[in-house]
């Protein structure tokens, strides 16, 4: 289990147990973090579970697939350090990691 | 048994009596006729990515599956969008257009003439129509008879996204049901009643194009606007493109925010009225409007398919497709789909993951106005309710549809307002 923390648009925090494997859209959408659609179910395919990743925590993460970096760009605001949160995988190296999550995801 | 059940026998009996090699799905009067069901349904059991030599508009492979369709979606370095290909219709050329537009390409081109076009749906935007939208929608259901039938399409479906488009146009507002026709007329295939001919076709889109040209250069030589026209005019990305490329990014539009949304319209309303105990469930808890939005999306499906052509040989549902062949993603079959979608033949407006469905597409070509077609069948539901929260508008008979496998709407539908 790794602890994240999902900060919504109007500053509510939300601190989420995930298992390591599964994705951060996966770990938000099963413990009702609100603002995560994930349409596609997490097949990399709809942006809609955009996430903002603080600086310190990007290293950390693997590198964008071209696909995820093309929808990224169709979305809402995107930033440095935005990414789907489909496409994150949780590891122990996660733990603590904070995200923030945008006004809209569409 | 009336005549609409007496078809749709028939029509099952064929589907599972043909030699699969003939099946041909893309028969606009199977969907004109709603029979084309049991087809699709055979195609998934027995052969869901299915190779037609002799289809109406050419051979192609029809993909049926959820997951197939998917793969597809999300392999546009494979399979081509691109005009010059064939384009994302059945038919070559975006429906005998042959005309370039940014959803018939690949990157990085659409990428670029997609985000020049997608602020218009923003959020931010999109808050600002909402009020517009509702008080539209308001004046036109207080307008229409009680006790009395009339044409839903007509008088709400189409007037309403009619509405919408003129004003995102900032469009003159006489000439709105120019768009309508415009709309039709690009979608519309020779002797389905609304052209006659492609020159009857061509000459009506050139039309089109002479009037929004008029539209450009007055926007272009103006104060940048928050309108479509004014927002291509002034944007780096469209401002070089051909009269073609101009003409093409239109229809897209003019088709996108037209023929979809008037059909979820049209389509939701059926489907309340063929699942009475549904209508009953919406008319306690208003609330449910949030989820049975996306449910119409899916029960209707008002693209049926898009497609796609192979730019590589490459294998797809253990099928080889060869570079050049024409692919077409059945949305209509993959959103009833029960591997992918539980009781998916059943209008649910409560189920628990109501947006998972093919309707938008997914991948970099997934509907870029999805949210302001869900605001608009959200708006429409919410002030239906308001005004007849305990009387069912009833459908009186089956409603007339589309000869088309592209579009899947409706020509009209008679419905009543109990007095």
């Amino acid at each position: 289990m790794s602890l994240i923390i999902f900060i919504e648009h109007d500053g509510t925090r939300h601190e989420v147990d995930i298992a390591e494997g599964h994705s951060l859209m996966e770990g938000a959408v099963a413990n009702m973090v609100p603002g995560i659609d994930a349409d596609c179910g997490g097949a990399c395919a709809c942006a809609t579970c955009h996430v903002h990743v603080e600086p310190a925590w990007l290293e950390r993460l693997p590198a964008q697939s071209e696909m995820e970096a093309s929808l990224l760009e169709f979305a809402p605001d995107p930033t440095a350090g935005s990414r789907l949160a489909c496409q994150i995988r949780v590891s122990p190296c996660l733990n603590g990691m904070t995200v923030h999550l945008p006004a809209a995801q569409h | 048994m009336n005549e609409a059940a007496l078809k749709l026998d028939a029509g099952v009996a064929d589907a599972w009596s043909m030699p699969l090699a003939e099946i041909d799905v893309s028969d606009p009067a199977r969907f004109r006729d709603n029979t084309f069901w049991p087809f699709f349904e055979r195609l998934r059991k027995e052969d869901p990515v299915h190779w037609c030599a002799n289809g109406m508009f050419g051979p192609y492979w029809s993909v049926t599956k959820y997951k197939d369709i998917m793969q597809v979606e999300t392999s546009h370095q494979i399979f081509s969008s691109d005009t010059d290909l064939g384009g994302i219709t059945i038919e070559d050329g975006n429906g005998g257009n042959g005309l370039p537009m940014f959803i018939a390409m690949d990157p990085p081109k659409h990428d670029e003439q997609r985000k020049a076009v997608s602020p218009v749906v923003s959020p931010e935007n999109l808050a600002k129509l909402e009020g517009t939208i509702r008080s539209r929608v308001g004046e036109i259901l207080d307008g229409l008879p009680v006790g009395e039938t009339f044409n839903w399409v007509e008088r709400v479906s189409i007037e309403l996204t009619t509405q919408m488009l003129a004003t995102l146009f900032d469009f003159p507002w006489e000439d709105r049901r120019l768009l309508t026709r415009w709309s039709d007329v690009a979608t519309a295939t020779p002797g389905s009643g609304i052209i006659d001919s492609y020159e009857q076709k061509r000459a009506e889109v050139m039309e089109c194009g002479t009037y929004f040209t008029r539209l450009w250069n007055q926007r272009v030589n103006a104060e940048p606007g928050n309108d479509l026209i004014s927002m291509m005019a002034h944007s780096d990305a469209m401002r070089q493109m051909s009269p073609e490329e101009f003409l093409g990014n239109l229809l897209l539009l003019i088709v996108g925010g037209n023929d979809t949304t008037r059909n979820s319209i049209t389509g939701g309303l059926l489907a309340l009225n063929e699942n009475p105990e549904q209508y009953r469930k919406l008319r306690e808890n208003p609330a449910l409007i949030t989820s049975m939005v996306p449910e119409i999306i899916r029960w209707q499906t008002p693209l049926a398919h898009m497609r796609r052509t192979a730019k590589i040989d490459t294998v797809l549902g253990g099928k080889t497709i060869r570079a050049g062949d024409k692919v077409v993603m059945w949305y209509v079959s993959g959103n009833r789909d029960e591997e992918a979608i539980e009781r998916p033949d059943d209008f649910i407006i409560d189920r628990a993951r109501p947006r998972q469905h093919l309707s938008f597409g997914f991948g970099i070509h997934r509907c870029v106005g999805n949210r302001l077609g869900e605001l608009q069948l959200k708006i429409v539901w919410e002030e239906i309710l308001k005004r007849w929260p305990d009387k069912p508008i009833e459908v009186m008979a089956e409603p007339k549809r589309v000869y088309s496998c592209f579009v899947k709407g409706y020509e009209s539908m008679p419905v009543r307002i109990p007095a």
